[in-house]
């Protein structure tokens, strides 16, 4: 989760900028000795591939302006030096995003939109690194209106951000909070079910249209939380191995599997159709359509496995189940048949916030899943483990908390923020903010 | 092929300073996992802190390597309190979830720009070998035989990476003959029982805590020596390395985790330069090599799902000495 790419800092308002000075910027340099680490050239040494550049404006270099370069799991900032330039290491060839980060640069000037109309946020780009190594990538600066927005837009922005992060965690964290209510498993290998529908939605979207590539992924994903429990789960709960070898398993099967999707798909960054389509901006808060429908499905699949947990027979059995397997197995209820559906239901739920997540960052990558897992753990663990709702609560509160803290602090610590609240609410609150205290043991 | 060369590469990963380093982090895990049952997957968190703590205090405020050492290990100490004041009162699964999100702040922190001046950012740091190098009293040269052949700072490195790990594996051996080892392993089989004799759980559980985290640390102190300090180095996959070896030597035993380390760095040493060479030579043309790279990360993740279904107890343990009874 750690290199989780990050959406632009500050996302642009679709003022289109009157470039009154126009631009310059140069094209750099490759293969320059590296000199020892200076903020300007980062990673040279340990990496073979690079990408550079020059930041000027008028002929003048620009100091200290801030880049964030991002793919294929790898992310790395930089600052240009007094002489305007500035070199990245990569760790391979492949696609990445150079964003240049506009609250950096002196008041008064942007980059000026140079690739193709209607991209609304010239000051990030993708470049590819290729055979060659390196990569040079210019960027245009002149005089004209960037993105200031004011604080109140901003606190509006992030709230809706942190609605979309909150809901889609939400979908991965219940399925994780059932799995644990049901089976007792910590399963770390729930960072691969998201990343699988993200992935299967990625190779079916390359030959079918977009809805049917989206429907086969999360039938695919739903028929892998089933794999997941027949092939491997099922048959070491009837072995009897215990719930911490179990936990173990589910590392390495994380680990596995993970390397498997970079195996199949490689290291890159690969996007899903629409998903870097500026035309699609509703005009406020920051949103695109993407954005909303993502927001509006997952509310209705939310409420869905709501009204299955509470209404239906087999919701029922499944909350029965959570609470006390043994009971529930005397009392008639198929406890075995219980955790097969769960399994489906959280394999579908992980597929589908997988493609969510996908368009939100925006990106699809083998370790994608891997970087919103530990935030899932802290959600559930948040809201109390094991059960539905508290998952609902937590993943909530750690959405808008992720989103929100980077009105404070650097965006490259966002993840920080949920984290140690995760710990502080431990300290506080064991059982979670909906758990029960029987449970913290 | 080159199987001499092939050979030969594998061989150096016995006494390599980066298997030392894993077998004195796992000796660590051991101590939390294997004889106390605390399940810390922030392991790398302790051995950052431990590389940290030595090159800030070494580079930053020009300390020397005792007290560079010193301070890397005060480092994990105070994380051993902050990971097990909230947590050590709790079920093991709490544990294992907050320390790897320790582990993981902890790297954010180190990765973040805010603290580059200090921290090097994603750069990392270099340049603090120093003094470390001072004191090597081998005489300039190049020695040994066979594939075994290194300068001074070399041998040094291995001198003083292999000593570490024998000192802690010997101290690790005497404290768990010790009435302390005995309360401690107690605890893992049967807490309430413990309690039950007037023993304070909790406080024993922090003293493990703290030794298996200063060994993370000082492990932490040896990985950084032959290369430099980044932080992507220490992500949650270290410390699933370090499980790997650890279960693999047998997490209950004082040289499981040794024995894992050199077994595990041999044959991963062997099988990556095997599949790199079968593919340049054209055997799988199935596979690229970068590809051939990821395979061994696949495999690690088998070995580890295998090792716990089939042989818990590892190569060197006993069945009835199992970290993980319930």
């Amino acid at each position: 989760m750690a290199h989780a790419a990050s959406r632009p800092v500050a996302r642009r308002a679709p003022r289109r900028l009157t470039a009154v000075l126009f631009a310059t910027v140069v094209a750099a340099l490759t293969l320059s000795v590296a000199a020892p680490a200076a903020a300007d050239e980062i990673g040279l040494d340990e990496y073979d591939f690079r990408i550079s550049g020059l930041v000027e404006l008028a002929d003048e270099p620009l100091e200290d302006v801030r880049l964030v370069i991002d793919g294929g799991g790898f992310s790395v900032e930089v600052e240009t030096g007094a002489d305007g330039r500035w070199a990245v290491g990569v760790p391979q060839q492949g696609d990445y995003t150079v964003t240049l980060d506009e609250t950096t640069l002196p008041e008064g000037i942007a980059v000026v939109q140079t690739t193709q109309e209607g991209d609304e946020t010239p000051n990030s780009r993708d470049v590819n690194v290729g055979q060659s190594g390196s990569t040079v990538l210019n960027f245009f600066i002149g005089q004209g209106e960037r993105n200031t927005v004011n604080l109140w837009d901003q606190i509006v922005d992030r709230f809706f951000n942190g609605l979309n992060f909150g809901l889609l965690l939400a979908l991965a964290a219940i399925g994780l909070s059932l799995v644990f209510g049901t089976t007792g498993l910590s399963n770390f290998a729930h960072a691969e079910l998201i990343t699988f529908g993200a992935l299967m939605a990625l190779t079916f979207s390359a030959f079918l249209p977009l809805w049917a590539a989206l429907l086969i992924a999360l039938i695919l994903s739903a028929g892998f939380g089933w794999a997941n429990d027949a092939g491997l789960w099922k048959p070491l709960r009837k072995r009897g191995v215990g719930l911490i070898p179990m936990m173990i398993v589910s590392i390495g099967l994380s680990l596995a599997l993970r390397y498997v999707f970079q195996f199949f798909y490689g290291g890159e960054t690969q996007q899903l159709p629409g998903a870097t389509d500026a035309s699609f901006s509703i005009g406020a808060f920051g949103l695109s359509w993407i954005d909303v429908g993502s927001m509006a499905l997952s509310v209705i699949v939310l409420l869905a496995v709501a009204y299955f947990l509470l209404r239906t027979r087999i919701g029922k059995a499944t909350r029965a189940v959570s609470d006390n397997p043994a009971l529930a197995a005397a009392s008639g209820i198929d406890v075995d048949r219980v955790i097969r559906i769960v399994w489906v239901l959280a394999g579908f739920l992980a597929g589908m916030s997988g493609i969510i997540w996908a368009y939100f960052r925006p990106g699809v990558g083998w370790d994608m899943g891997f970087q919103l897992l530990l935030l899932t753990f802290a959600a559930v663990t948040l809201g109390g483990l094991g059960t539905a709702f508290g998952a609902l609560v937590g993943a909530l509160i750690v959405g808008f908390f992720v989103e929100m803290s980077t009105l404070i602090i650097p965006s490259d610590t966002k993840y920080v923020g949920a984290l140690i609240i995760l710990i502080l609410v431990l300290l506080v609150r064991p059982q979670g903010i909906l758990g029960r205290k029987e449970r913290i043991g | 092929m080159d199987w001499i060369q092939l050979l030969s590469n594998a061989a150096q990963e016995f006494i390599s300073p980066t298997t030392a380093a894993y077998a004195l982090a796992a000796l660590g895990l051991a101590v939390h996992f294997g004889f106390t049952g605390l399940l810390n997957f922030g392991q790398a968190g302790f051995m950052m802190l431990g590389a940290y703590g030595f090159a800030i205090a070494t580079l930053t405020f020009g300390w020397p390597v005792w007290a560079a050492v010193l301070f890397g290990i005060v480092a994990s100490i105070v994380f051993a309190f902050i990971l097990g004041l909230p947590t050590l009162r709790l079920r093991a699964d709490y544990l294992a979830i907050v320390t790897i999100a320790a582990a993981e702040i902890v790297r954010l922190l180190f990765t973040t720009n805010t603290f580059e001046p200090v921290t090097g950012s994603a750069n990392g740091l270099q340049g603090y070998k120093g003094g470390f190098a001072d004191l090597n009293p081998i005489p300039e040269g190049t020695y040994g035989f066979g594939p075994f052949v290194y300068n001074e700072y070399d041998w040094w490195l291995r001198i003083v990476g292999w000593s570490v790990v024998a000192l802690a594996a010997l101290v690790t051996w005497q404290l768990f003959k010790s009435p302390w080892g005995r309360v401690i392993k107690g605890i893992r089989e049967d807490e309430d029982a413990v309690r039950a004799l007037g023993k304070n759980v909790y406080f024993y559980k922090m003293q493990s805590l703290i030794l298996g985290g200063v060994y993370g640390s000082l492990a932490g102190m040896i990985f950084i020596l032959p290369r430099s300090v980044v932080p992507s180095n220490y992500q949650p996959t270290l410390t699933f390395f370090i499980y790997a070896i650890l279960l693999l030597g047998g997490a209950a035993t004082v040289f499981g985790p040794i024995l894992g380390a050199m077994i595990f760095w041999v044959l991963l040493s062997f099988f990556s330069g095997f599949i790199a060479r079968a593919v340049s030579e054209g055997f799988l043309p199935f596979m690229s090599t970068v590809q051939a790279g990821q395979l061994r990360f696949i495999f690690v993740g088998l070995a580890i799902m295998l090792i716990v279904i089939y042989r818990p107890q590892g190569i060197l343990g006993n069945k009835k000495e199992l970290a993980f009874v319930k």
